[in-house]
């Protein structure tokens, strides 16, 4: 008697597990579909990344190594020759000191800014109705678009707008100030619109976060005896760090490349006193006409912004 | 499982249309480039064809008045269609950067003068000397030609000129009975505008950096009427006798307070306003702004004349303009027929029509525009205009607008941080010698 044969069991197909052999085609069709799907719906968004973001960025890299790029037909390699005229130029340092200046100024005031209205609004000695209509007003530059904003700041500190009117009427000033003419003035009216015009993304950011904050912490520290200022930096100002961080560094990013506000406002003026890489940058490609040039500025924005940028991503997954 | 292939045929699909989408709308974004004279896809199976006509003029004018100049254009020549590519002049001169670079520039092309220089070079402009000779075009007709290297780049269609307008009343109260007509008085006018109070100020002049245009019609113009230049033999001579007289009388009106306070960053429009809502006694301006003047303060009463010359100046006097120009792509299969076009838009009549329009003087020499009869104004303008001489050297040199500005940092250095006039000049010079 001999013992039955068992039939070895079919090895599972490495590619999709348990696939009976000899599948018909029509289903192996639907499985490379079904592979490729992910992929078909991923497509626009790639295709829009690829085109709008990555494309650019690329070509701008581009032209930053040649020499009389877009208004010439016979542009040649110039390797860092461009960087180094950037670099050299005395015009570029005075545009990254005024951004700097511009920049750390308005970031920080950003976030006083934010953050007084924020606890503000967060408070419980005001009412709801009250609070209703600060966060209308406080939220309201947001609102604007950054035309309007240059628009409305230009007629305040027109040398007759209503600035002067007021300081005038209240003895502050002799004269009319034009503030944006101003040598020692300009850079900080701009920064003054700025601050204006940013705070309230920091304020509704903070004002989310002051609401996550629970209030057994406070409750604790009160019960320890901690003061209003030692409850702020010890509870409030901890527990706000990780929203702080993440603002401050996306407000840094966004205001170091500002130029419509500067450009609607001063131009750069007077004699530089505000202008920033932005600024110096566009004028190169659009008034000078050297793109290479204001493409390897450009290149240069962009590596600062990168640094930021990976700062910012590593900050945020270490919070996750 | 056959619905999922489909939606996965479908999504496939999708990204194709969407992915050829982008492209597509990138092609007519701002800043890409305008028209596709590069190609032929312009020419019907008929035989006709279209020619592609960028500009900025039609948002300045009423709606349609451009459009109505095509189409009695298309009647005049069958055969021929025009179809108008219109944007805002700064969106204009982007894209017209940019179809310079890659020679897709539209079949005939809205130029100003200070872009001209750097598209001949780059040849994405045809030579109009060449079209002119060859239609048999009589050019003796044009006001002007801008020529790069003797050949002519540019026609200049109709003009805005730039004469002096005075508040009457202002100068009345300040004791002033005429417009000055000399430097002198102008100064001495200036200063007592300035002195009767309330916050009026004699002069006023825009140096914002960002429109640097002020050099051209605030500044140098004052050169120009008196004679003066400032180039020599088509280069650089900023620091002659004329230019520096210029800028040591302007620094004389600036430290004598005259000039209405935040020049340094001002530009036209907030000119313009100033002196509409009356604080200002004399600017030099766009004749184009009298009806905008008159419409937002009907009760202000103000003249125009001719700029102030030197004083003892006796010659024809220059007097700033602005055009709005014309020019034919180089890279256009359609040249002979986008220079009829141009014919047509210089010929006596249309010339005049297109002028009354547009509140501008005529590039043709023998056309008169409607203004100049219904209006005692625009009449003093023209006769101002016909006595002295279009003044814009500006106009055809490499980077006009980096020169202006470049001079603009310079004239600033010295008003506002006392810089020697000598000094601002010899920067300047320098400056301007590297680009040419």
């Amino acid at each position: 008697m001999s013992a039955p044969t068992i039939p070895a069991p079919t090895a599972p197909s490495p590619a999709r597990p348990g696939r009976p052999a000899g599948a018909a085609p029509g289903r192996r069709r639907t499985s490379l579909g079904r592979r490729l799907a992910p992929y078909g719906y991923l497509a626009p968004v790639a295709v829009l990344m690829l085109v709008l973001m990555i494309l650019p960025v690329a070509v701008v890299i581009r032209y930053s190594f040649f020499d009389n790029v877009i208004i010439s037909p016979t542009s040649v390699l110039v390797g860092l020759r461009n960087y180094v005229q950037i670099l050299t130029d005395p015009l570029f340092r005075t545009a990254t000191r005024n951004t700097a200046v511009f920049t750390g100024v308005s970031v920080l005031a950003h976030l006083v800014l934010g953050l007084g209205f924020a606890m503000l609004l967060n408070s419980p000695l005001l009412g709801r109705r009250t609070k209703t209509v600060f966060r209308t007003i406080f939220v309201m530059p947001w609102l604007l678009t950054v035309a309007i904003i240059a628009i409305l700041w230009r007629l305040l500190l027109d040398p007759n707008g209503v600035v002067n009117f007021g300081l005038q009427s209240v003895g502050l000033i002799d004269g009319p100030v034009a503030w944006f003419s101003e040598l020692n003035l300009a850079l900080p009216a701009v920064t003054v619109m700025n601050i204006w015009a940013g705070y309230p993304f920091f304020m509704v950011s903070l004002l989310a976060g002051l609401q996550g904050i629970s209030a057994d912490l406070y409750e604790a520290a009160a019960v320890d005896g901690a003061s209003w200022w030692r409850r702020f930096f010890h509870v409030t100002l901890p527990s706000l760090r990780p929203i702080i961080i993440s603002m401050a560094l996306l407000d840094v990013i966004w205001t170091s490349q500002q130029f419509p506000l500067i450009w609607m406002t001063t131009g750069g003026g007077p004699l530089e006193r505000t202008e920033m890489l932005s600024t110096y940058t566009y004028k190169l490609a659009f008034s000078e006409y050297q793109f290479a040039q204001a493409s390897a500025s450009a290149v240069i924005m962009l590596l600062v912004a990168l640094v930021l940028a990976v700062f910012y991503v590593r900050h945020q997954r270490a919070r996750d | 499982m056959r619905a999922q292939s489909g939606a996965t045929r479908m999504v496939m699909v999708a990204g194709a249309v969407a992915a050829l989408s982008v492209v597509a709308a990138c092609g007519g974004g701002e800043g890409s480039p305008i028209g596709n004279a590069g190609g032929d896809s312009t020419k019907a199976s008929d035989g006709s064809v279209t020619l592609e006509f960028s500009q900025w003029w039609e948002p300045e004018m009423p709606k349609g008045a451009l459009r109505g100049i095509m189409d009695d254009f298309e009647k005049a020549n069958p055969g021929i269609k025009v179809n108008l590519i219109s944007a805002p002049y700064a969106s204009t001169q982007q894209q017209t950067v940019a179809g310079a670079a890659s020679k897709t520039l539209a079949d005939v092309v809205g130029l100003d003068g200070a872009w001209v220089s750097d598209f001949a070079k780059q040849k994405a402009i045809a030579d109009l000397s060449t079209l002119m000779k060859d239609s048999g075009y009589d050019e003796s007709q044009l006001a002007s030609q801008i020529k790069v290297g003797g050949e002519t780049y540019m026609i200049p269609v109709v003009n805005f000129v730039y004469p002096m307008f005075s508040n009457d009343d202002l100068l009345a109260k300040a004791g002033v009975s005429a417009p000055p007509a000399t430097r002198t008085q102008f100064a001495d006018a200036a200063k007592k505008v300035t002195a009767t109070g309330n916050g009026a100020y004699g002069w006023i002049l825009p140096l914002a950096q960002d429109a640097p245009n002020g050099i051209q019609n605030d500044v140098m113009s004052w050169a120009w009427a008196s004679g003066g230049s400032m180039l020599k033999d088509g280069k650089p001579d900023v620091t002659n006798a004329a230019v520096t007289s210029v800028v040591t009388f302007i620094k004389s009106l600036w430290d004598a307070k005259v000039i209405a306070p935040g020049a340094l960053t001002m530009k036209e429009q907030d000119k313009v306003e100033q002196f509409t809502n009356g604080r200002v006694g004399m600017m030099i301006d766009s004749l184009a702004h009298i009806n905008l003047i008159r419409q937002n303060n009907p009760k202000l009463k103000f003249s125009i004349s001719a700029l102030p010359a030197e004083d003892g100046y006796t010659g024809k006097r220059g007097m700033p303009y602005a055009s709005w120009g014309i020019g034919v792509s180089d890279s256009s299969p359609h040249k002979a027929q986008a220079f009829k076009l141009v014919q047509y838009l210089m010929s006596t009549d249309v010339n005049a029509k297109l002028s009354s329009i547009a509140n501008a003087f005529p590039g043709n020499t023998k056309s008169v525009p409607d203004f100049v009869k219904s209006d005692a104004m625009f009449k003093t303008a023209f006769d101002i205009w016909n006595k002295g001489v279009p003044a814009n050297e500006f106009t055809g040199l490499p980077t006009a607008e980096d020169l202006m500005r470049s001079f603009d940092v310079q004239l600033q250095e010295t008003l506002a941080n006392g810089q020697p006039v000598n000094t601002s000049l010899s920067n300047v010079q320098a400056d301007w010698s590297s680009k040419f």
